[in-house]
């Protein structure tokens, strides 16, 4: 796909417009700015469309933020183009982003990216046919100490393989997905094998 | 004012210089591709690397300011390898297609590469390519040669103030476009080009005709509008085959609107190449003999007080003189340069011409614009207003159309009524205009060519009067004039005579039978059926509305082929030599005023365009002055009287067809269909 053009998808919607909750939202995100300073709010309010519009920004959606704080339209698609974390194309209910960045890789990122293709039957960029998930391939998502990391939705699934992959996706599937975090017994990010500092008492 | 070392040189410079304008200050060349005087800093090709003392890395010396005992070198071992790197990177990707490349011969990258590149690639891998955009029918792009120096989207948002380009997508996959694919809207878009360090941005159309090494340049003067914009018209042969622009701070700065650089193409096409005398009520062509005779016949016929002139809006100074001159020789005081009927004042140089010239614009606070949209009636007038509007602190108040001018304008009302409250002093904006420090207004062609134009010259004159605007050593009142003839035939003197008719009284004359003989100079915009039985000499240069009304046509040349004079709104005389010959039998046209005035028995005193100009210092002193402004003393003018209430209307209702040539130019005709259609034809599948 080239960054450089829009590309009309299916599903891509001729209007878009904040629903009366998201507009409040948006205004209070919008008055966290100083006087003047309004453009800042792009971000979020980019945010806030993409999550109204089911994970992906039309064109619609672009003009309509750009309205909405009176910028040039091209601004706003300089911003968006450039963060990858805004979609350009519609994407699954579930939008599986699995790290492939060195320390990941290291740890077997190679093998949570393959059991994703082989049991959702789809390869990297695509998306199943019940619209269920779309699988990506990311670039650091900064958790390197929990490798190797898949990001879905507002959440983080660490310390993965092969196996509990598949166990994520399912659970996503049927809608109870695991808890958030390690899928290993650890706590957040301390040692997997028990703790190495603090352990004499009394200290 | 800082003081600074430059290889071993001590200089001081302004304050808020950057390290770059220091070191050109002291004749050190630096290379760059992002930076550019005009436009804002943005630092990112690095070409521009130099060695700071103390610094731990070169720095980038475009967006370094100047400091107070910095120590800089641009000729160190480590400079050297810096600018070697840089180039490598950004031939990277760049392809290697110079060769047929229109940029080639006269390319930043090439030129560069050449002083401070490598000799060979260590590159193996496979270059990136880019999808080129469509950017309309001016600008073509080839944008895998681009190297993201993001001179055009400055360019874009700041000086033609058109939010439409950007960067897109990041890294290796950043691209310049325009997201949604559209046609660039902005009539200054051709100055992209030039800004383009590389063959990224190419002229479409003369996209392949030529290599620049093979182009003779003459310096010429543009005659689409009054701007009088300095231009380099590049030929080949007979045939201009681009125009580019040509540094003149006071006037054009380094920009061209887009109808000064692609209207060429309107030269080639439906030309006069020889004389034409209508024989049975078809136009037959003629010798130079034939022709004369027969105006000469016809006008001894009639005598002085039946024959009348209207000169067009590309006429130039030396024909007017030289026609005006054979006219009262004549005995003939029906004369008028203003074809559109504008009640531009004669005598009162003040009343018509742009005071406070076209620089002097940067030192206003507060603009009135009165009948005019100086985005289409002249685009660089109208860039000049929105950098001073960039400079902050400038407000623009507006009477008249509605207006996009790429900087906000305060829309007080339609025409004349609100006009006549703030002459009188009864508007609020009267109050903001007299507390204005250095006010000015600008009063357009749509403003005076009408009835009342008179009135509302003079309600513009009391305007500046009673605000402040006309003082010692500042002129706030200003005439835009949309023709570049306009100001040197109100200056030469070719206005109604002594009982003479104007326009109106020409047109009205010559349907009525008062008058047997118009003589059109160029003149393609009057309404040709008002004519009535009157015999019409056309002289000019395109087979247009005058040409086919012509009972003779008298073959002339076009402004790039004649060594002639324009006076520019401002009233600044400027000469230029002609580029390339007139096509076929066609002549310069003051010589073919001069060879009338022998067929008639009565010479006109000049024998050679030397002699033209001498005429003309004698009528007006400043044309002893090419290129500089002489200011006009301030003098009664105008005519109080009763204001209409028709609403003023701008005279250019299509930016791109405003001329004879414009006519003629497939290039404009194509920018008007789509630019000019409401902008709902799209480009890439369009047509």
């Amino acid at each position: 796909m080239s960054a450089g053009r829009a590309v009309a998808a299916a599903g891509d919607s001729a209007t878009f417009a904040f629903t009366a909750e998201n507009v409040t939202k948006a205004n209070a995100i919008v008055a966290k700015y100083p006087q003047g300073k309004q453009q800042s709010a792009l971000l979020p309010l980019l945010d806030l469309a993409q999550r109204q519009n089911g994970g992906w920004l039309p064109q619609a959606a672009l003009d309509y933020v750009a309205d909405f704080l009176t910028l040039a339209r091209i601004r706003v698609y300089e911003v968006a183009t450039f963060y990858t974390m805004f979609n350009l194309k519609p994407v699954g209910q579930h939008h599986v982003q699995v790290c492939t960045t060195t320390p990941c890789w290291l740890r077997g990122s190679d093998q949570v990216l393959e059991a994703c293709r082989h049991h959702l039957g789809i390869g990297v960029g695509e998306t199943t046919a019940d619209g269920k998930f779309t699988l990506s391939e990311v670039e650091c998502l900064a958790a390197c100490v929990n490798a190797p990391v898949v990001w879905v939705g507002d959440d983080y699934y660490e310390d993965l393989d092969a196996a509990s992959t598949v166990k994520l996706l399912d659970g996503l599937a049927a809608g109870k997905p695991p808890k958030a975090g390690p899928q290993v017994k650890r706590q957040t990010s301390a040692p997997a094998n028990g703790a190495k500092t603090l352990v004499r008492k009394g200290v | 004012m800082p003081s600074l070392t430059i290889n071993g040189k001590q200089i001081t410079v302004d304050a808020g210089m950057t390290v770059l304008q220091a070191c050109e200050a002291a004749g050190v060349e630096i290379p760059r591709f992002c930076y550019h005087d005009r436009l804002q800093i943005a630092g990112n090709c690095r070409m521009c690397l130099v060695e700071m003392e103390k610094a731990p890395k070169p720095i980038a010396s475009c967006a370094m300011p100047a400091a107070d005992g910095m120590v800089i070198r641009t000729d160190t071992p480590r400079v050297t390898k810096a600018r070697n790197g840089v180039l490598e990177f950004l031939l990277i990707n760049h392809p290697l297609d110079c060769p047929i490349c229109d940029q080639g011969g006269e390319c930043d990258l090439q030129d560069q590469t050449l002083g401070y590149g490598m000799d060979h690639s260590r590159y193996e891998e496979n270059k990136r390519a880019v999808v080129d955009k469509d950017l309309g029918p001016l600008v073509s792009t080839h944008m895998t040669r681009c190297i993201h120096c993001t001179r055009c989207i400055r360019f874009a948002t700041e000086i033609a103030g058109v939010e439409e380009l950007g960067t897109l997508g990041r890294g290796e996959h950043m691209e310049i476009g325009t997201y949604v694919e559209k046609a660039l809207s902005s009539e200054l878009s051709g100055n992209m080009i030039d800004l383009c360090p590389v063959g990224a941005l190419n002229s479409k159309p003369y996209a392949y005709t030529a290599r620049s090494w093979e182009l003779i340049r003459t310096e010429g003067i543009d005659a689409h509008d009054a701007v009088g914009a300095n231009i380099r018209i590049d030929a080949r042969g007979r045939e201009v085959m681009r125009v580019l622009p040509r540094l003149n701070e006071d006037v054009n700065e380094e920009w061209i609107s887009d109808k000064s650089r692609f209207a060429y193409d309107g030269l080639r096409r439906n030309r006069l190449d020889q004389p034409y005398v209508r024989r049975n009520g078809r136009l037959e062509p003629a010798t130079w003999a034939e022709a004369l005779g027969a105006v000469a016949e016809r006008m001894r016929a009639l005598g002085g007080a039946r024959i009348a002139a209207i000169a067009g809006d590309m006429a130039c100074t030396e024909s007017m003189t030289a026609l005006g001159d054979l006219f009262r020789a004549l005995g003939s005081p029906h004369l008028d340069c203003r074809q559109d009927g504008a009640a531009l004042p004669v005598g009162a140089r003040a009343g018509y011409v742009f005071n406070s010239t076209i620089a002097g614009i940067e030192g206003a606070d507060t603009c009135l614009l009165i009948g005019t949209n100086p985005r289409w009636e002249a685009a660089l007038v109208n860039a000049r207003l929105r950098k001073r509007y960039l400079g902050g602190g400038f407000h623009v108040f507006s009477v008249g159309p509605e207006l996009d001018l790429t900087f906000p304008v305060e829309r007080l009302g339609a025409g004349p009524e609100t006009l006549g409250e703030i002459a009188a002093g009864t508007h609020r904006v009267a109050k903001a205009l007299q507390g204005a420090k250095q006010p000015m207004l600008i009063v357009g062609q749509g403003a005076l060519a009408r009835p009342d134009g008179a009135a509302v010259l003079a309600a513009a004159r009391r305007i500046a009067e009673t605000c402040g605007m006309v003082r010692d050593g500042w002129n706030g009142f200003n005439v835009l004039h949309t023709a570049a003839a306009r100001v040197g035939g109100m200056d030469v003197g070719f206005v109604p005579g002594q009982g003479g008719r104007d326009t109106a009284g020409i047109l009205h004359g010559a349907g009525g039978r008062d008058l047997g003989l118009v003589y059109l100079l160029g003149a393609d915009e009057i309404d040709m059926a008002q004519l009535g039985q009157a015999f019409v000499v056309y002289q000019g240069h395109h087979g247009d509305a005058g040409a086919n009304r012509a009972d003779v046509v008298l073959p002339g040349a076009a402004y790039t082929e004649k060594s002639a004079t324009w006076v520019n709104t401002e009233g600044r005389p400027q000469a230029a030599p002609a580029a390339v010959a007139p096509p076929g039998d066609a002549r310069e046209d003051w010589a073919i005023v001069r060879a009338l005035s022998d067929t008639l028995g009565k010479p006109l005193p000049y024998d050679s365009l030397a002699q033209v100009r001498e005429r003309m210092v004698r009528i007006a002193p400043w044309f002893a002055r090419s290129g500089e402004v002489t200011p006009a003393a301030w003098a009664p003018f105008g005519t109080e009287g009763k204001l209409g209430a028709a609403p003023f209307r701008s005279p250019v209702t299509d930016f791109y067809m405003t001329n004879a040539i414009c006519r003629a130019s497939a290039t404009m005709a194509e920018c008007s269909e789509l630019y000019m259609s409401g902008g709902k034809a799209a480009t890439g599948t369009h047509g």
